[in-house]
């Protein structure tokens, strides 16, 4: 950050960093206008010391409202990205050339483009994962009558709509920051009650890689620091183009765009706020995409968790993504790879970890209903152990007993441990035969959970919001 | 209690599966009070006919039980745990219907064959067994088949039943059969098997009367037995 420092395309960030002790100067060859910025180690790390440790983020339903804490790694997992298609899954029957009576059945996709109505039901399914526990909008909305205006309001209102845990994403267009930051009062109950219950919050990549803060992002950073909602300041340079595919050189590069942002930000308001955005990804070779199942992509992320913690603010990470284009054995293996790895390293909000295929290119509400068993066993893996002197106290008359018995078989001493639930179930997607019925048993049982009533907002209250914020679709009421 | 309650709380405490007070049940909040055991005994002290506990509190139950796991309400620990209490019920209740002159369903013998020392299968059997009313002689693990046949003359049984976990001791199960064919009392005695390497095939091959997948399917299969 001192040297080569950062390239500021917005002048009131390169003001404002001068003004707190940043070496800044025009940069003559830019096209458009730029300042070069070099800071001095003090300032950035006096500045990110003042963000806060622990974050809250709220939820309509209160019990949903999730506590990140940069000194304790408890984990959540949400959605992510902002995919263009769909992928809608249907079993077909085929029957077998060899023996006309023999039939499988074999998982079939379409693309749908990505509209507002099926936001509306990825928000109403997210509701139902158990282990889902934020939801940033999976799906861009492209439906005749979105434009770049009324885009913000409708993709708020259609996730906060159809689901009662935390809602984030990143604003389209700053004009309408008041409008989502007015729908979140009025579902919250008002200005201080959204204060205490950040229903919503923001995502800014403030950094476009290598080192250069973007002019309007910028910008919104400042509004969404002023409106005092929580902000992820994310930077996703991509290792082999925008930074050094080198984990030493991707990590430096990383890490001085975040904390630059998060400095920004303590510099607008101390005290504001925000989290560690990290998305490191890495570049294939052959043709220069993202390449998310592989081991860098690991250790990019798990080397951004542990600066996180040590700079204690709290860490949105990554995991989840495949670059399987369906469901199936390499979106798995992809999957697993990253969701595990990234839980263990103890990142305390890890996005991009339900339903992402193709890269981040496409969501796939029944991949999402097979990250959600995913994530859910890892989830139990990570519990904190249970020991304690009760607990040993316990266990040491279980095997007294157990031994003095003629048959010496602990199984219905299982049991107590097993109806608190700290025995996990078995796959929940299994056959019992010698076949692979994973994508037919998690496609009945999304069907299952689609079928479950939403929980909208309360008919006045949408009725408020449609009053007071212009631009929503009517046809996302919904009652 | 008068009689009926005390009927009535033995079968609840055995749909709970609760051997003894300190057990604490399916439910919550049941921990402290009598379980099987202390009602069992209560029972007796009041004068209640052992055979009336068995028909009244313990067969009713297990059905009932056996209902619930049918449902997946309950899982094995749960069945278990509710036919280790009618296994409790039974020894307490044994000398005084012997008194009575009522008979168990039947002597069931149980081994894990020479070479095999694997019992959590077997175990599981011998307790669903002896909660269904069968007169369990577990002879252990590793039993040779010499002692098998001994057990069985002895005890005049007229059920065996042969576990085994590994593909190179399940070939005893076969022997076990022969010696009794040897020793003329094949006629007079029905052979179960089971353990994760045999099969129906296997049963076939070896001349057993039966191979059962499970306990609950060995309870299935003796119904339809006739000695």
């Amino acid at each position: 950050m001192a040297d080569p420092g950062i390239w500021c395309y917005n002048e009131r960030a390169a003001k404002l960093f001068q003004a707190h002790g940043a070496k800044v100067w025009e940069d003559e060859k830019s096209i458009s206008p730029c300042w070069r910025v070099t800071f001095p180690a003090g300032l950035i790390k006096e500045a990110v010391a003042k963000a806060p440790t622990r974050l809250v983020l709220g939820a309509r339903k209160p019990e949903n409202s999730l506590l990140l804490d940069a000194e304790v790694p408890r984990v959540y997992f949400g959605s992510g990205s902002e995919a263009n298609i769909w992928i809608e899954t249907e079993m077909e029957e085929f029957v077998s050339v060899n023996d006309g009576d023999v039939k499988v059945k074999v998982p079939r996709h379409r693309e749908l483009r990505g509209n507002s109505a099926l936001l509306s039901r990825a928000a109403k399914l997210c509701d139902r994962l158990e282990h889902l526990d934020f939801f940033i909008r999976p799906l861009n909305i492209q439906d005749p009558e979105i434009t770049p205006e009324n885009h913000d309001v409708n993709k708020f209102f259609a996730s906060l709509n159809n689901i009662t845990k935390h809602v984030q994403a990143g604003l389209t267009t700053l004009e309408k920051l008041n409008d989502v930051v007015r729908m979140a009062e009025i579902i919250a109950g008002g200005v201080e009650p959204l204060r205490q219950n950040p229903v919503v919050s923001f995502i800014a990549c403030v950094f476009k890689s290598p080192l250069q803060i973007v002019d309007d992002t910028a910008e919104k950073v400042f509004s969404i620091v002023e409106s005092g909602l929580p902000l992820v300041i994310s930077s996703s340079p991509q290792g082999g183009s925008s930074a050094p595919i080198q984990e030493a050189g991707m990590v430096a590069q990383i890490n001085a765009e975040i904390l630059v942002g998060i400095t920004l930000t303590q510099l607008i308001k101390e005290g504001f706020p925000v989290l560690y955005g990290s998305v490191p990804v890495r570049a294939r070779l052959d043709d220069l995409h993202d390449l998310y199942g592989c081991p860098e992509f690991n250790q990019y992320n798990i080397d951004c968790v542990q600066l996180a913690r040590h700079y204690q603010v709290p860490c949105y990470s990554t995991a989840g993504v495949g670059d399987a284009k369906v469901p199936g054995m390499q979106a798995l293996f992809e999957k697993l790879l990253t969701h595990l790895y990234m839980a263990m390293s103890g990142a305390q909000y890890i996005h991009y970890a339900f339903g992402l295929l193709d890269r981040t290119n496409t969501f796939c509400p029944v991949q999402a209903v097979l990250d959600n068993e995913q994530i859910g066993k890892i989830k139990h893996c990570l519990r904190e152990p249970k020991v304690d002197q009760a607990e040993i106290d316990d266990m040491l008359r279980i095997v007294k007993k157990v031994m003095a018995s003629s048959h010496r078989l602990y199984a219905r001493f299982a049991r107590k441990a097993m109806h608190r639930g700290d025995v996990s179930n078995p796959y929940r997607f299994e056959a019992k035969g010698l076949e692979d019925k994973v994508i037919e048993n998690a496609l009945t049982y999304m069907e299952q959970l689609e079928t479950e009533p939403a929980e909208h907002l309360d008919q006045a209250i949408q009725e408020q919001i449609f009053k007071e914020v212009p631009g929503i679709l009517p046809s996302l009421k919904a009652y | 209690m008068d009689k009926q309650e005390l009927l009535k709380a033995i079968a609840f405490n055995v749909v709970q599966g609760r051997v003894e007070a300190e057990d604490e049940g399916f439910d919550d909040g049941l921990e402290g009070k009598p379980g099987v055991t202390e009602l069992v005994n209560q029972a007796l002290e009041d004068g209640v006919e052992p055979k009336e506990i068995v028909i009244e509190s313990l067969t009713k139950s297990m059905e009932e039980v056996g209902e619930k796991f049918e449902r997946d309400e309950y899982l094995i620990p749960d069945m278990l745990a509710s036919a280790e209490c009618v296994g409790v019920a039974m020894d307490i209740l044994s000398p005084h219907l012997l008194k009575a002159g009522v008979k168990s369903k039947g002597k069931f013998v149980i081994a894990t064959v020479a070479g095999d020392l694997h019992d959590i299968g077997k175990n599981i059997v011998a307790i669903m067994l002896k909660g269904a009313g069968y007169q369990i002689i577990d002879l252990g693990t590793d039993v040779s088949v010499e002692r098998i046949i001994g057990a069985v003359k002895e005890n005049e049984a007229p059920f065996i039943g042969l576990s085994a976990l590994l593909t190179t001791t399940m070939r005893v199960m076969g022997e076990v059969v022969k010696n009794l064919e040897q020793e003329g009392l094949r006629d007079s005695v029905k052979v179960l098997i089971g353990g994760a390497p045999t099969s129906a095939s296997f049963a076939q091959e070896i001349g057993a009367d039966a191979y059962c997948k499970d306990a609950f399917d060995a309870i299935d299969v003796l119904k339809t037995m006739a000695v």
